[in-house]
């Protein structure tokens, strides 16, 4: 077997529709940060370094919800969280409500590293972060015109949304690309495995559009959102209070190890038992299989194996 | 087979050398809780509504770590937090660094219920806890002379590790305990550093599920560490088989996400309660040391813990009941 990599820019109900000019920077940003790890993983660079550098690319990407491009508060505040994890050793590292470090992902790393814990949160992860010199900035810098329109139309509409409405063109009625309002932009993940069956994962993100000051998703609460161990290592992406509730990304690992059966079934079989339109997830096995299924609409990803095979897609291939 | 039944815990990893007085002090607690679970599952109370009752009674208690008597973070400050989770339908609820509110569980209820999320933390917590209306105090209320005294000998034993004298204080005796036991939780002894979170399971008539886990965290922690007991997964976790709230060394249950292995091991190994918790102590941890309480909906309840003691008691309808420490 060799090495293989997976990474997504959200799932949820990404609209069929999606005008090329919010497609097209989306699909090169998961083309890059795929390559970015595919570099690394030929240079045979190990697995948690491998998805640490592709989310802190996802990360400073303006389009993805994590870092640069995160969706805002309630306040029009940006709450950044981040969680990696190394599947052979099981150590794991994560952060909420970061507002000025510029790459969540690297802080969750230190987390895990630096200290005896393995999640800090608010001013406790800022003061870290500081003491650590991981790079700050003004939380203006994450802030994006896209998202201050969204937390309007969302503060408008009245509810918390996992995702991106398309912006509300004047000249358009509001059409079946927002049928019901939310589409997904939340959330970047990372998860690889080398040719000697060590995985790792990562997740960061900027949580929920127009979200409460203080809310924690599944990103940062391993087993939610984030999970690896022996046999795989997990990313999953949407509605943080359904994936959480769910143990998604535990759950792939337990049924793959319980059930005896693949990745790709274990994936699936998680999937479809979270309520329809909430998740999608990414994963790789020991073995180099990959499975990326989820139940919204549409999922940003791409992945890679080390035979030469590569994808980037956002909708399922039989929806085209 | 049926039936309610209720276990609630003080906190797996108990120091050998503490003193009688304060074992009977804490069989006294977990007792005086049992019975309150108790009568209010006579009176059809729901198990949701009796794990919330129950840890509230644990919080306000100065005794255990939570609420009130809350482990210390480095700066001297309280930090709590606590989830809750409903079987049924896997409703949940969970809040982290709190400083004003008097009883965390109920927050992490109001967070269930009244919120469209599951997870509030540090000043939103908080702004929606004043929203809320419920009940406010200074973070001075919720520390204790023991436990100002515990960071201290924390800090002291952090600086020296393995090898410290530390002189014997009046109070608790925790001194001298130091030095006669070298027994560690999260690699520091265990009479600084026994964890004490507390928790309840509960099954009712119904065969309904519930849990909740509330706690101060780690003496002399980083502020703004989160640990197991408010991590949906980790620390708690409620399904329509079982419930399960844990305790022990945070980094240990987190990595093993100790309570959801439980239900898992009974759902997709089909192990019944017992068998689950057993096998998740055994197979789970590595080094790490913790606890587990556990109910069925079959009305079936169960303890483990590879810890040297763990408070606890329990209950079943049909009139057994046991509190123990060791």
């Amino acid at each position: 077997m060799g090495w293989a990599i997976a990474i997504h820019g959200g799932a949820g109900d990404i609209p069929l529709s999606l005008p090329p000019e919010k497609r097209l920077p989306r699909e090169a940003g998961l083309r890059r940060c795929l390559e970015v790890g595919i570099a690394a993983l030929k240079a045979r660079n190990h697995p948690l370094d491998v998805v640490e550098l592709v989310v802190r690319e996802l990360e400073n990407h303006p389009n993805f919800n994590a870092g640069k491009g995160s969706v805002l508060t309630t306040t029009g505040t940006v709450e950044m969280e981040a969680c990696i994890m190394d599947g052979k050793t099981m150590k794991c590292g994560a952060v909420s409500g970061v507002s000025t470090v510029v790459n969540a992902i690297s802080l969750a790393r230190l987390v895990m590293e630096k200290t005896s814990h393995i999640y800090l949160a608010f001013d406790g992860a800022e003061a870290f972060a500081r003491d650590q010199g991981l790079e700050t900035v003004e939380m203006s810098h994450f802030i994006t015109p896209e998202n201050i329109e969204r937390l309007k139309q969302a503060q408008e509409a009245d509810r918390v949304q996992i995702d991106y409405t398309q912006p509300i063109q004047k000249e358009t009625p509001k059409d079946a690309a927002v049928a019901d309002g939310d589409s997904q932009i939340g959330t970047v993940g990372c998860v690889a495995v080398d040719n000697e069956g060590n995985l790792a994962t990562a997740t960061s993100t900027g949580g929920l559009v127009n979200k409460m000051v203080g809310r924690i998703g599944d990103t940062p609460v391993i087993g939610a959102g984030t999970y690896a161990n022996h046999l795989c290592a997990v990313s999953a992406t949407g509605r943080g209070e359904a994936i959480i509730r769910g143990t998604v990304a535990r759950d792939v690992a337990a049924v793959m190890e319980f059930k005896g059966i693949s990745l790709k079934e274990a994936a699936a079989y998680v999937i479809d038992r979270v309520p329809p339109g909430t998740a999608g997830l990414i994963a790789v096995s020991s073995t180099g299989e990959i499975a990326m299924p989820f139940n919204t609409t549409g999922m940003f990803r791409a992945c890679a194996t080390e035979d030469g095979y590569s994808e980037i897609a956002i909708w399922d291939s039989t929806s085209k | 087979m049926g039936g309610w039944a209720i276990a609630v815990h003080g906190g797996a990893g108990v120091d050998p050398n503490l003193p009688k007085e304060r074992q009977e002090e804490a069989k006294r607690l977990l007792t005086r809780c049992l019975d309150i679970g108790i009568s209010a599952l006579r009176s059809n109370l729901s198990a949701i509504d009796v794990v919330e009752l129950v840890v509230r009674q644990l919080e306000t208690d100065p005794l255990f770590n939570s609420g009130r008597g809350s482990a210390l973070t480095e700066n001297g400050t309280v930090e709590m937090e606590a989830s809750i989770m409903d079987g049924p339908k896997r409703r949940c609820g969970a809040v982290s660094g709190l400083s004003t509110v008097k009883n965390p569980v109920s927050l992490a209820r109001l967070v269930m219920d009244k919120s469209p999320h599951s997870y509030l933390a540090f000043l939103g917590a908080e702004e929606f806890a004043k929203k809320q209306g419920v009940e406010l105090v200074d973070n001075e209320y919720f520390i204790t002379e023991d436990n100002v005294g515990m960071l201290k000998l924390a800090k002291e034993a952090n600086s020296i590790l393995f090898d410290y004298r530390i002189p014997t204080i009046g109070t608790c005796g925790a001194g001298a305990a130091a030095m006669d036991s070298p027994l560690q939780m999260n690699g520091l002894p265990i009479s600084v550093y026994a964890p004490e979170t507390v928790g309840c399971v509960v099954v009712d008539k119904e065969g309904r599920c519930a849990a909740a886990t509330s706690t101060g965290g780690l003496m002399n922690k980083m502020t703004g560490r989160i640990g197991d007991s408010p991590l949906i997964g980790s620390g708690t976790y409620a399904c329509e088989l079982c419930g399960v709230s844990c305790t022990g060394e945070g980094e240990a249950i987190i990595r093993s996400t100790l309570a959801r292995e439980v239900a898992a091991v009974m759902e997709y190994k089909g192990l019944r309660l017992h068998e689950a918790v057993d096998f998740v102590i055994k197979n789970r941890l590595d080094e790490g040391k913790a606890g587990v309480i556990a109910v069925s909906k079959n009305g079936e309840v169960a303890c483990g813990f590879n810890t040297t003691g763990m408070f606890r008691g329990c209950a079943t309808e049909d009139g057994f009941m046991e509190v123990g420490v060791w």
